[in-house]
């Protein structure tokens, strides 16, 4: 069966034949990011796909994840392209870059995923909140319900792990 | 118009420009995003007998590829002379992002993107621009420079559709789409067709026109990993410099040889990335070369003098290469006065309205970007 689901009023679908990614949001929809990890190399890998792209053997395990990580770099969106972030304006876009394997296998890679802003319960993210938000803020991650397999997963301030430096943010 | 028309009417002024005949013409190469028409049917209306035809899928980055691939062609025996086109409506049919169209399900991967409202050019270039301003301190007022360059160009290209000079203010004042990308940092959707032909140089030789000489192509090269481009970092670097060496030594000449570029100006961003990338300044100085002049008519290496895709109109490349095509011919078709016998009489004045030809133009060089991932290139020179 397909998963399917509804998010901000998209309707999102995951074919039969495409496994790494329904399981993926399997796991997300039960609170847990989980990610691939070789069982060659034990190297993890985001976005969910059939090949380590660091040795490229195909095995592998989901790996539980912390969850946690830093703002490697972030886009705030004040024109919205897609009808269902219209209402949302402005969003922050974050890669994020998650606290396991950093610097790994090669210096500047990183596990680092893409999500938007949200607050705890997983709604995106009010103008006041996104404004307090740049490249080095600490997160952690939150899941979205997006259907009975299926929860979109996001990103909130971690309050307890903040550091004590102030977020890049882009000048204006 | 619809793209098959548009095509059409960009290849015949092509073959007419070149002196060629419908019987002249044997291989014909086209891309496209699934929002144009097959070239096939176009061969048919020109009169044109393909010995070799392709339809590539692909946007940016693709004009300077193709070239390299129509060599190929040619040298394989396949075909004698092609033309490559684009043919797109850009702004009244399929725009950028999908604007006006309903939204399509979110299916698999997109999960990863469109879910988050993350889908746009824009949208996706960003946070490699933000990081390169957050690594490097390159500052807003400074990539603008790359809009007032390309504008101050279009104003003399009475073709170009933004002919009005903007300044780094009206850059920065105007509405910001997503951060670091005001409206003015990104470039124009636009109905429009655009055409080259390749051909052996001792054929070149015998046309109406002295040939723009290819002396180097990259084409669609990727840094490792073009489908991880966040998670194999750094992610400030593009292709460019991956391509940057193949390209030099292929071409025999280095970027202090080259006398304009047509650096892809998707976004303001683009262009100084790439700048930086293949090496006409240092690496985290993009910034700083792009507001010096440098890129600007009588500046030391103009980029993009037809005001390109932030200014003259967004043609997925093709009319960058057009571009520097017209200035090693030196006749850009800018207001200079024109002789009886043709020949444009350009006074390199480049003030509102005047010249936009450089004065000494030997070699000049074209970056395609695709994506940060992956880009293309070429080298000309004038005949010698």
């Amino acid at each position: 069966m397909a998963v399917t689901g509804r998010y901000l009023g998209m309707t999102l679908s995951i074919a039969d034949l495409d496994g790494e990614n329904a399981s993926y949001f399997r796991y997300c929809a039960q609170g847990e990011l989980r990610l691939q990890r070789c069982k060659a190399c034990a190297l993890v890998r985001y976005p969910p796909g059939p090949a380590c792209p660091w040795c490229a053997r195909s095995a592998f395990d989901w790996a539980p994840m912390s969850g946690r990580g830093a703002v490697y770099s972030y886009t705030e969106v004040r024109h919205a392209v897609q009808p269902a972030f219209r209402a949302h304006v402005p969003y922050l876009a974050l890669l994020v870059e998650v606290d396991e394997q950093r610097g790994q296998p090669s210096e500047h890679d990183a596990i680092r995923m893409i999500g938007n802003l949200a607050m705890p319960d997983g709604a995106l993210a009010p103008p006041d909140v996104v404004r307090t938000i740049g490249i080095g803020s600490r997160v952690r991650i939150v899941f979205a319900p997006a259907g009975p397999e299926l929860a979109i997963p996001l990103w909130t301030l971690d309050a307890a792990h903040a550091g004590g430096t102030a977020p890049w943010r882009y000048p204006e | 118009m619809t793209t098959r028309a548009l095509a059409c009417w960009a290849i015949r002024n092509a073959m007419q420009d070149a002196g060629l005949a419908s019987r002249d013409v044997d291989g014909v190469l086209a891309y496209q995003m699934g929002d144009s028409v097959a070239s096939p049917f176009v061969a048919g209306d020109l009169g044109i007998r393909p010995n070799f035809f392709m339809d590539v899928q692909g946007g940016g980055s693709s004009t300077e590829a193709l070239i390299g691939v129509a060599m190929g062609a040619i040298e394989a025996g396949m075909c004698s002379t092609v033309v490559i086109y684009r043919s797109m409506n850009g702004y009244s049919q399929s725009r950028v992002g999908g604007t006006g169209r309903a939204e399509a399900p979110v299916t698999g991967d997109e999960l990863h993107d469109r879910a988050y409202g993350w889908r746009s050019p824009g949208q996706s270039f960003a946070p490699t621009f933000m990081r390169h301003m957050y690594e490097f301190g390159t500052r807003p007022e400074q990539v603008a420079m790359v809009r007032v360059a390309h504008s101050k160009h279009a104003s003399n290209n009475p073709k170009a559709l933004h002919r009005k000079r903007v300044t780094v203010e009206d850059v920065l004042a105007s509405r910001m789409i997503c951060t670091p990308l005001h409206l003015l940092d990104c470039c124009i959707e636009t109905d429009n067709a655009t055409a080259i032909v390749v051909t052996p140089i001792e054929r070149a030789r015998a046309l109406r026109h002295p040939p723009a000489v290819i002396l180097g192509v990259v084409g669609r090269l990727c840094k490792p990993r073009p489908d991880m481009h966040f998670q194999h970092g750094p992610i400030t670097t593009a292709a460019a410099k991956w391509a940057a060496p193949r390209l030099w030594s292929g071409a025999g000449v280095g970027p202090n040889d080259v006398d304009v570029t047509g650096s892809y100006d998707a976004f303001t961003f683009t262009t100084m990335l790439q700048l930086e990338d293949y090496g006409f300044c240092a690496k985290g100085e993009g910034g700083a070369y792009v507001a010096s002049g440098a890129i600007e008519l009588g500046g030391r290496r103009p980029n993009n003098t037809s005001g390109g895709h932030l200014c003259e109109g967004y043609t997925h490349g093709v009319s960058m290469v057009v571009e520097n095509v017209r200035q090693l011919r030196h006749d850009a078709d800018d207001s200079c006065p024109v002789r009886p016998d043709g020949r444009r009489v350009h006074t390199y004045d480049y003030r509102e309205g005047g010249c936009r030809q450089v004065r000494k133009v030997d070699v000049t060089a074209n970056f395609g970007w695709g994506t940060p991932a992956y880009g293309s290139a070429l080298v000309m020179s004038r005949d010698a």
